[in-house]
């Protein structure tokens, strides 16, 4: 029988150290909703998704009761968009993007993933029309989130979409200054993109994946620092074993919850994505944990070490703990949601060079960073080239979830509001890479990605 | 299915009872109790049986908030797989 210190333990990671499950998605295909004429098309989507997740949010607040956890968000990924509205005979999908966003609200979640293309190796007429479509799709919907693949290890990187994207974030920002360019932090533009991920802005139900799945998403930095609290001033091999045996724990929590969600919806277990999602309250952030680990604060010399072998228990740890793992599983660093990284980069500690290095070693990548509204588009295109090569190289995934504040320059701060939190304007280097970046075509696959 | 009822704050008279009535009224059994007094706050864990309740678990878990909220100490229900899943493998 399950001991009284087990009991109050669990109890203290979900009361004090905020435990909770970060997101319950359902992924939906949405192929065979397939039609030429897009006002149809739309309504497919839209009867195909109320369908499919009409009880996923009820079934979430159950098992919030019932385990006593908190299910923090119920979310929705379909299939891109600009593979599953191909057949449209149209010249923009912003209707679609409205149709995801009508049946997102209809349904209760808070946002629906899956605007989006895959672009690595070049671009199909659909995908330049979902793509230039974006800026628009994001400034007149709420809960739609958008992501660009613009490479893969297997394929290289196409420069062509890289640059594109530059522009189209910068498009987003501009149709959305009035409220901090918003429409830019729910854009991802990619290298390596995974098809089960459950978290936004990126998710999207990728197409080798089965008409409808649950994955699910696990969090907990504040139980990970708690743990640490115990072995302070002891040696790292102590260090990696209380991560792994602390991301053993949440991760047999999300592993119930996904086979719960499962059974009650009667729709088949997808993933656990074993992921440190921070938060932007007290205690449930990455940056507390590399200041448990004895770094004055996040992006002082050694948090690239800290990072990796945060992100390598969590793996390790979290394995075992469930029977399939997916999605990006690992720390994520996002500026704007962690008030230790958002502390950091205030007081200059933590510099977006810094954070490039630790994209090399977590997760995803440069995530949630605010810079100056005037960057022009070709330096963002730029800081997206860095983070695919870095992607591309390490056979990892990689992104940029960048948002050029119109308005605003280094100094001041955006807010985004909720999850998304806010933001200091942090500097980017001002030196151009314009021809750099207009040489266009693609950068060839790696030799190291020739593994026939 | 076995549930673990915890209730947590300032001691004073009657909180078993006010537990243990509600509990025998919704015709759920009780397996365990283990109740500690530290440092003048009240610490109980019942493990309960729930195959006999006349009521769901979600009127339950209201039900007891709501009588936790009366008596002025926290009572949460849980259904035991999340301890167990924790802390078995």
């Amino acid at each position: 029988m399950i001991s009284k210190f087990e009991i109050i333990e669990t109890n203290k990671m979900i009361q004090e150290s905020k435990l909770d499950v970060r997101t319950i998605t359902m992924g939906i295909n949405l192929m065979d909703c397939a039609d030429s004429d897009i006002d149809k098309f739309n309504e497919k989507v839209y009867n195909k998704i109320t369908t499919c997740a009409k009880d996923l949010v009820k079934v979430g607040n159950e098992l919030e009761k019932q385990f006593g956890i908190p299910i923090v968000n119920k979310r929705i990924s379909v299939t891109p968009i600009a593979i599953a509205a191909a057949g449209c005979k149209t010249d923009s999908y912003v209707s679609v993007a409205q149709t995801l966003d009508r049946a997102a609200k209809d349904v209760g979640v808070n946002f629906i993933g899956g605007f989006s293309a895959l672009v690595q190796k070049g671009c199909t007429r659909s995908d330049e029309i979902l793509i230039n479509s974006i800026p628009e799709a994001l400034k007149v919907t709420e809960r739609v989130c958008s992501s660009v693949n613009v490479g893969t290890t297997r394929n290289g990187i196409n420069m062509d979409a890289v640059k594109r994207m530059g522009e189209i974030i910068k498009e987003a920002a501009e149709l959305t200054k009035e409220n901090d360019s918003l429409g830019c932090a729910k854009l991802v533009v990619f290298c390596n993109a995974v098809e089960d991920n459950p978290f936004m802005a990126g998710a999207f139900h990728g197409v080798g994946e089965k008409d409808c799945v649950i994955n699910v998403g696990v969090s907990g930095p504040g139980v990970v620092k708690r743990a640490l609290e115990e072995s302070k001033g002891k040696d790292f091999e102590t260090v990696c074993e209380t991560i792994k045996r602390t991301a053993f724990k949440i991760t047999r929590v999300g592993q119930l919850v996904a086979q719960e969600a499962s059974k009650r919806l009667g729709v088949p277990f997808g993933i656990i994505d074993l992921s440190l999602a921070p938060t932007p309250e007290v205690g449930d952030s990455i940056a507390e944990i590399f200041e448990q680990l004895g770094l004055e604060k996040a992006g002082a010399p050694g948090t690239t070490a800290a990072l990796a072998l945060l992100n390598d228990n969590v793996k390790k740890g979290g394995v075992m703990a469930s029977s399939y793992v997916g999605g990006l599983s690992g720390a994520f660093i996002p500026v704007s949601e962690d008030h230790g990284m958002i502390e950091a980069a205030e007081i200059g500690a933590l510099t977006l060079e810094k954070l490039e290095a630790m994209t090399c070693v977590c997760s995803v990548g440069l995530d949630m960073i605010a810079i100056p509204g005037d960057t022009p588009a070709e330096t963002i295109s730029g800081i997206i080239a860095d983070e695919s090569a870095i992607g591309m190289i390490n056979s990892k995934t990689t992104a940029v979830r960048i948002i050029p504040v119109i308005g605003k320059g280094v100094g001041e701060t955006a807010h985004f509001g909720g999850l998304l939190g806010y933001a200091p304007i942090m500097p980017v280097n001002k030196y151009s890479c314009k021809d750099f970046i207009d040489r266009g075509g693609r950068i060839p696959a790696p030799i190291h990605s020739f593994k026939n | 299915m076995n549930s673990i009822i915890t209730v947590l704050g300032h001691d004073k008279v009657g909180i078993i009872a006010g537990v243990c009535n509600y509990l025998a009224e919704s015709n759920i059994n009780i397996l365990d109790i283990s109740q500690t007094i530290l440092q003048g706050y009240f610490n109980m864990i019942m493990i309960v049986d729930m195959k006999g309740a006349n009521k769901g678990f979600d009127a339950v878990a209201d039900d007891l908030e709501k009588l936790g909220d009366k008596i002025g100490v926290s009572i949460r229900i849980q259904n035991e797989d999340i301890f167990n899943s924790m802390h078995r493998i």
